[in-house]
C-alpha cells in the first residue's frame, strides 16, 4: 500500500463493498424516518399525508410504551447476568483437564447452532408445556403442582430460553480468555498466599475483564432486538411485550406503518442510551 | 533462617521418572545454583521445593521441619518466575503489596516495606505504573521486590534472566549477587547458563536427567570436575576431549584439556593443525583448529593480538599439569 497507484487501486476495489454497506444502512434508516412523519395505513387508505410529530407523540403516550421498555431492559439485563455468571463458571470447568474434553466442548456450543424459532418451540412444547412438558413431569414427580410457565412465569421463561441460547457464546469467549491466562501468574499468587477464591477474585476475574466486556456488548446488540422467542412462545402476552415486539404489532397487526416507524426511531434512541451506559461502565476494560 | 534439606526425593509424571531419589542440603544463607541442559529436571526440582508440584516420595525439610505436604504459601519461600508473572492489571505498588495483603500485614507496615523495597531496587519512580509500561529489567526488579517484601526464609529464582538482552543480563546478575550479599538470605537459582552459575554461585549443583552429577563451589567444579559431563558443561568455551593414542599415552580412555590451557605458536609445538574459524573477542581470540589428528576440532584460547589466519598451520602445546584424565566410564581420575 505504498505508492499512490496502489492506494487508489485499493480505494477503487473497496468502493463496491463500502457503497453497498452504506446503502444497506441508509435506505432503511431514511425510509423509517420518512414514514415516521406520515399517516400511512396500507389497508385503510394508504398514504394519508404528512402528520408532523403526531406518530411520535402517540407511540410514547400509548399505555404499552413504558412497560415495553421495562420488559426489554429486564430481558437484556437478566440474560446478561445469567450468561456471564454461568459462562464464567462453565469456562472454568471446561478449562480443567478431563476425559472427553473435545466432545464436551462441542456439546456446550451446540445450543448456539439451534435457530431461535426452533429452540423457542422446543422449550415451549417439550419443557414448559403444563400438561406434557418435561418440567411438569419433574414437578409431578416431587408431588408439586406443574407450573404454567409461559403464562404464570412468562418473563422467567423467556429469560431462561434466551439465556440457554446465548450461554454457549459467553462460555466460548470466556473459555478462550481463560486459556490465555498465564499459569505462572496463578502459581505466583499461590506462592504469595492467595487462596483459590482469592486467586479467582484477584487474578482470573480481572484477566477476564476484557472478554466479559466483549460478551456484554455483543449480546446487548442482539438481545435488544430479540423477537422470535417472544413471537413463538407468548406472542407478546403476559407482560413479555418488548419494544421491538410492540413495533411489530403496530406495523403488522394494526397496519400502521407510520406509528411503527416512529417506534423504530425510539428503538434506535433506546439502543444508543444503553450503549452509552455500557461504554461508561465496562468500556474502559477495552483500553489496552 | 533458610536451611533446606531434600531427603531421597523422587518425582514421576505418570510412568516417566523425572527425578530419581535425590539428596541435597542447602545451608542457610547460601547462593545455590542448579545448572544443567534443558530437560534435566532443574526447574522441576525447584518447583518441588516451592511446593508447586507434589513429591512422589521422599521428604523436604525446611529449617528442620517437614514441609513435604505443606502448601506453597506456608513454606515461607518466595519465587521469581521466568515470565516474572506480574499481575498485569495491578500497579507496581499493588503488585509488591499483594503478598502482604494476602498475609494480612497492616497498611502502615505494608507502606514501609514497599518503600524500602522500591528504594533498594530503584523502583520509586515507577510505583504507580502498570507492569505493561515497564521495560524487561524493571519488570524483573518488580518481581524481585514482590519476593523481598515477604521477608522469606529463601528465594527461588527460575531462570529469571533468560528473557533479558545480553547487556541487561550482566547487570541484573550483579544486582542479584549484590542483593544476596545485603540480605544474606538463602537463594536457589535455576539456570541453563553456566556463566550465570559460575559468576553467582556459592555452590553449584550440576544436574543431568534428574541426577546430581556434582555439587561444589564454582572453582572446585572447574578445577576438578567429577566426570566428562561436568567437565564439558562447566567452562566456556567447552573443554576439548581427545581420545585414542594420545589419551592412551596418559593411561586414560579420554583426556580433556581446556582451551585456555593450550599454548599456540606459529613455529613449533607438540601438535599441529590448520586454523579454521578464528573468533575475535578483542581481548582474546578463540581458534578452532582442524586436521590435528586429535579430534575434529580443538578450540584454543590465544591472545587477542595473535595473527594467524584461516588455513594457516598452527602448533599447539598443552599445559601438562592441567590435563584431565577420564576412564572408560567417563569418570575423572588423577
Amino acid at each position: 500500500m505504498a505508492t499512490q497507484h496502489s492506494r487508489s487501486a485499493a480505494r477503487l476495489m473497496m468502493a463496491p463493498a463500502v457503497i453497498l454497506l452504506l446503502g444497506w444502512m441508509l435506505v432503511p434508516l431514511t425510509m423509517t424516518l420518512y414514514f415516521s412523519f406520515k399517516k400511512y395505513l396500507p389497508m385503510r387508505g394508504g398514504d394519508l399525508g404528512w402528520v408532523g410529530f403526531e406518530n411520535y407523540i402517540r407511540f410514547v403516550t400509548s399505555s404499552s410504551f413504558w412497560p415495553s421498555v421495562v420488559t426489554t431492559l429486564t430481558i437484556v439485563g437478566g440474560v446478561l447476568l445469567i450468561t456471564v455468571v454461568l459462562g464464567i463458571f462453565l469456562a472454568i470447568l471446561l478449562n480443567q483437564p478431563m476425559w472427553g474434553q473435545g466432545i464436551v466442548r462441542i456439546l456446550v456450543i451446540a445450543p448456539f447452532f439451534v435457530m431461535p424459532t426452533v429452540s423457542a418451540l422446543v422449550w415451549k412444547n417439550m419443557f414448559m408445556d403444563p400438561n406434557y412438558g418435561l418440567l411438569s413431569y419433574l414437578w409431578e414427580f416431587f408431588g408439586a403442582q406443574p407450573v404454567e410457565w409461559l403464562s404464570k412465569a412468562s418473563m422467567t421463561s423467556i429469560i431462561t430460553i434466551v439465556s440457554w441460547q446465548w450461554l454457549p457464546f459467553a462460555t466460548l469467549i470466556l473459555l478462550t480468555a481463560i486459556q490465555s491466562l498465564d499459569s505462572e501468574q496463578l502459581e505466583a499468587a499461590e506462592m504469595d498466599g492467595a487462596s483459590a477464591p482469592k486467586r479467582f477474585a484477584y487474578i482470573t476475574l480481572p484477566h477476564l475483564g476484557r472478554a466479559i466486556t466483549v460478551v456484554i456488548l455483543i449480546q446487548t446488540i442482539f438481545l435488544l432486538s430479540i423477537f422470535a422467542e417472544i413471537f413463538v412462545t407468548t406472542g407478546g402476552a403476559f407482560g413479555t411485550k418488548t419494544l421491538s415486539y410492540l413495533i411489530f404489532q403496530r406495523v403488522l397487526e394494526s397496519q400502521n406503518v407510520g406509528l411503527g416507524s416512529a417506534g423504530g426511531v425510539y428503538a434506535i434512541i433506546l439502543a444508543n442510551i444503553v450503549a452509552i451506559f455500557l461504554m461508561r461502565i465496562v468500556g474502559k476494560n477495552l483500553d489496552a | 533462617m533458610g536451611r533446606i534439606t531434600l531427603d531421597k526425593v523422587t518425582k514421576s509424571f505418570g510412568d516417566v521418572n523425572v527425578i530419581p531419589p535425590l539428596d541435597l542440603t542447602i545451608n542457610d544463607g547460601e547462593f545455590v545454583v542448579f545448572v544443567g541442559p534443558s530437560g534435566c529436571g532443574k526447574s522441576t526440582l525447584l518447583r518441588l521445593i516451592a511446593g508447586l508440584e507434589d513429591v512422589t516420595s521422599g521428604q523436604i525439610r525446611i529449617d528442620g521441619e517437614d514441609a513435604t505436604n505443606l502448601p506453597p504459601a506456608k513454606r515461607k519461600l518466595a519465587m521469581v518466575f521466568q515470565s516474572y508473572a506480574l499481575y498485569p492489571h495491578m500497579s507496581v505498588r499493588k503488585n509488591i503489596a499483594f503478598p502482604m495483603k494476602m498475609a494480612g500485614v497492616d497498611e502502615a507496615e505494608q507502606k514501609k516495606r514497599i518503600e524500602a523495597a522500591a528504594k533498594a531496587l530503584n523502583l520509586t519512580d515507577y510505583l504507580d505504573r502498570r507492569p505493561g509500561q515497564l521495560s524487561g529489567g524493571q519488570r524483573q526488579r518488580v518481581a524481585i521486590g514482590r519476593a523481598i517484601v515477604r521477608e522469606p526464609s529463601a528465594f527461588l529464582f527460575d531462570e529469571p534472566l533468560s528473557n533479558l538482552d545480553a547487556a541487561l543480563r550482566v547487570n541484573m546478575r550483579l544486582e542479584i549477587s549484590e542483593l544476596h550479599n545485603q540480605l544474606e538470605t538463602t537463594m536457589i537459582y535455576v539456570t541453563h547458563d553456566q556463566v550465570e552459575a559460575m559468576t553467582m554461585a556459592d555452590k553449584i549443583v550440576v544436574l543431568r536427567a534428574g541426577h546430581i552429577e556434582q555439587v561444589g563451589s564454582p572453582l572446585e567444579l572447574y578445577r576438578a570436575p567429577r566426570n566428562k559431563f561436568v567437565a564439558g558443561f562447566i567452562g566456556s568455551p567447552k573443554m576439548n576431549f581427545i581420545e585414542g593414542a594420545v589419551a592412551q599415552q596418559h593411561g586414560a580412555e579420554t583426556i580433556g584439556i581446556r582451551p585456555e590451557h593450550i599454548t599456540a605458536s606459529e613455529t613449533d609445538g607438540m601438535w599441529s593443525g590448520k586454523v579454521g574459524v578464528a573468533e575475535h573477542l578483542g581481548s582474546d581470540t578463540f581458534l578452532h583448529v582442524h586436521d590435528s589428528g586429535l579430534a575434529e576440532t580443538i578450540t584454543v584460547r590465544v591472545n587477542g593480538e595473535f595473527s594467524l589466519r584461516h588455513g594457516d598451520t598452527v602448533y599447539l602445546t598443552p599445559e601438562m599439569d592441567k590435563v584431565h584424565k577420564f576412564d572408560a566410564q567417563g569418570l575423572r581420575f588423577e
